[in-house]
């Protein structure tokens, strides 16, 4: 479905991306891991075209999207849902016009349609009935849902999240991850999540790749990465700071 | 040493080519795309409707000021009756165009460089691109559209405003003689005085719109990006309306005395 190859993004002096290879299969269910700053958001625009390497190939159904000009890949982008880090939702609008957002520009679907798909999106994220509210007025997990809604509605085959858990507390957090799951199943798509929360890697994940240093250092399923020796991935699955390396 | 001036070059002209993509993109826009006019009409309404308080108060104070100050010199060479005529003829060709523009930049400009940036700068513009939709359809071509639509209209009302405040202060307070001072008015300003001030605003409107549009979208990041942005957007759309002012008298001097 998707496949990554080689792919290298630098910003100034710092080489974020440093030869990446990542292919993600039609349905799976993937988990990027990685540390904070080390390039997974960056990654994941790159998946959705919204940045351009500086080398490498994003394929998409066998077709690089890396040349594509911002026309031809809003084309591309249909078949994909976003769910931002800070939700991005449009605070100008209200929470059914977020939602509504891509029938509403399609210009093709009536009225009545739209309000039932709203609806309907709104009860499968567990947040019915608040249409007329402002995104100001919702606390972050709520965003988080409505970000999700609006992602959803238009039936997309890949579904991303950029670090859905964070900044939410426990139980949110995993609240929020049964929805990733129920979403997944429920729809059908491919998920691909960014995460550095362990606990959504175990819940969410069926494989799950590690970003370090530019590069997929390693991937396994989550009990193979929980259970690894190898020095770095075990640190970073146990949470424990190397004193010899610069933390951020 | 010499890397510097090099630096900033390379920069003035990256940033000049990215408004010039910017641009061609937004008339791409228009040719190909459908505009919404639900989206054009609440632009016409924030930067239409809400900016004729300002406008209406710049244009009679400069009518006002400018009624005065001619009539104290033109006093000295009993000249009084062509007061109102010299008001008519620079508010419509030069000051109403102008300050119109300038107020707009100030006020419309600066919210939609802050409005855009902050929208950058929240992931808003990416989650745009990502829902299928060109940021330069939905949010640039509607503001731009809108801008070219309200400045030249604005620019009529505070053109219109200032005549008539410079007469009622030129017959009431200075004591001009009223019906001289309109025949005169009426003989000195022609219909190209009042076509070079609509081509002028309809220009400036383009030129608030995409500065203002432009500084937005490509803002730095966090608070501190916005409030440049802001800050610039200002300062550059006020210097390009001063300096291209001067090159429409000059080029549409020449071109409207041709009609
Ligand atoms: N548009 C940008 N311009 C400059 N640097 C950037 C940009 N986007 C990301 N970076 C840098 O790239 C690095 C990786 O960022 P990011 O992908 O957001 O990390 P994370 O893994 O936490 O999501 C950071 O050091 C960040 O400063
Ligand atoms: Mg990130």
């Amino acid at each position: 479905m998707i496949e990554v190859r080689q792919l290298r993004k630098r910003f100034g002096d710092q080489q974020v991306l440093d030869g990446v290879d990542l292919t993600i299969e039609k349905g799976e269910s993937l988990v990027i891991i990685g540390r904070s700053g080390g390039g997974k958001s960056v990654l994941l625009k790159h998946l959705v075209g919204l940045t351009h390497p500086d080398s490498g190939q994003v394929l998409v159904d066998g077709r690089d999207i890396s040349h594509l000009n911002e026309r031809e890949l809003l084309a591309v982008r249909r078949k994909f849902g976003m769910l931002f880090q800070s939700a991005a939702l449009f605070d100008s609008l209200t929470v059914e016009e977020n939602i509504a957002f891509v029938l509403t520009r399609e210009r093709n679907h009536p009225p009545e349609e739209i309000a039932r798909r709203v609806a309907e999106a709104l009860e499968m994220v567990e947040m019915p009935g608040i249409q007329k509210r402002k995104p100001a007025e919702l606390s972050g997990g709520m965003r988080k849902r409505v970000g999700l809604a609006r992602a959803i509605i238009y039936r997309p085959e890949v579904v991303f999240y950029d670090e859905p858990t964070t900044g939410l507390d426990p139980v949110v957090s995993d609240s929020i991850d049964k929805l990733v799951v129920r979403v997944c199943e429920r729809l059908k798509v491919t998920s691909i999540v960014i995460t550095h929360d362990m606990r959504s890697m175990q819940t969410v994940g069926r494989r799950v790749a590690m970003l370090h240093q530019g590069r997929i250092y390693t991937s396994g399923t989550p009990s193979d990465l929980m259970a690894s020796t190898d020095p770095v991935v075990s640190r970073f699955v146990r949470g424990i700071s190397d004193a010899k390396e610069h933390t951020f | 040493m010499t890397k510097l001036p090099a630096k900033v070059i390379q920069s003035v002209l990256a940033g000049l080519g990215r408004f010039s993509l910017m641009v061609a993109e937004v008339v791409r826009s228009l040719t190909t795309q459908r505009l919404s006019g639900h989206d054009l009409m609440n632009q016409l309404y924030f930067i239409g409707v809400k900016s004729q308080t300002v406008v209406l108060v710049t244009g009679a104070f400069t009518g006002m000021v400018l009624c005065a100050q001619t009539y104290f010199q033109f006093h000295k060479v009993k000249m009084d009756t062509a007061t109102l005529a010299v008001v008519s003829v620079s508010m419509c060709g030069e000051l109403g165009p102008v300050l119109t523009a300038l107020m707009v930049a100030g006020r419309v400009g600066a919210a939609m460089a802050a409005e855009l940036g902050t929208m950058r700068v929240t992931e808003q513009i990416d989650a745009l691109r990502t829902l299928a939709t060109h940021p330069i359809d939905y949010l640039v071509v509607p503001r731009v559209v809108a801008t070219m639509i309200a400045v030249p209209l604005l620019t009529a009302e505070s053109i219109a405003v200032g005549i008539l405040a410079a007469y009622l202060v030129g017959v009431h307070l200075l004591q001009i003689d009223p019906g001289y001072s309109l025949v005169n008015m009426q003989r000195f300003t022609d219909h190209r005085d009042v076509l070079m001030g609509f081509i002028k605003s309809f220009i400036f409107g383009g030129i608030i719109a995409t500065t203002g549009c432009y500084k937005g979208m490509h803002c730095g990041q966090g608070a501190e990006g916005v409030g440049h942005a802001t800050t610039e957007a200002v300062v550059y759309a006020s210097i390009a309306i001063l300096m291209s002012n001067f090159f429409l008298t000059l080029l549409l001097t020449r071109l409207l005395a041709l009609t």
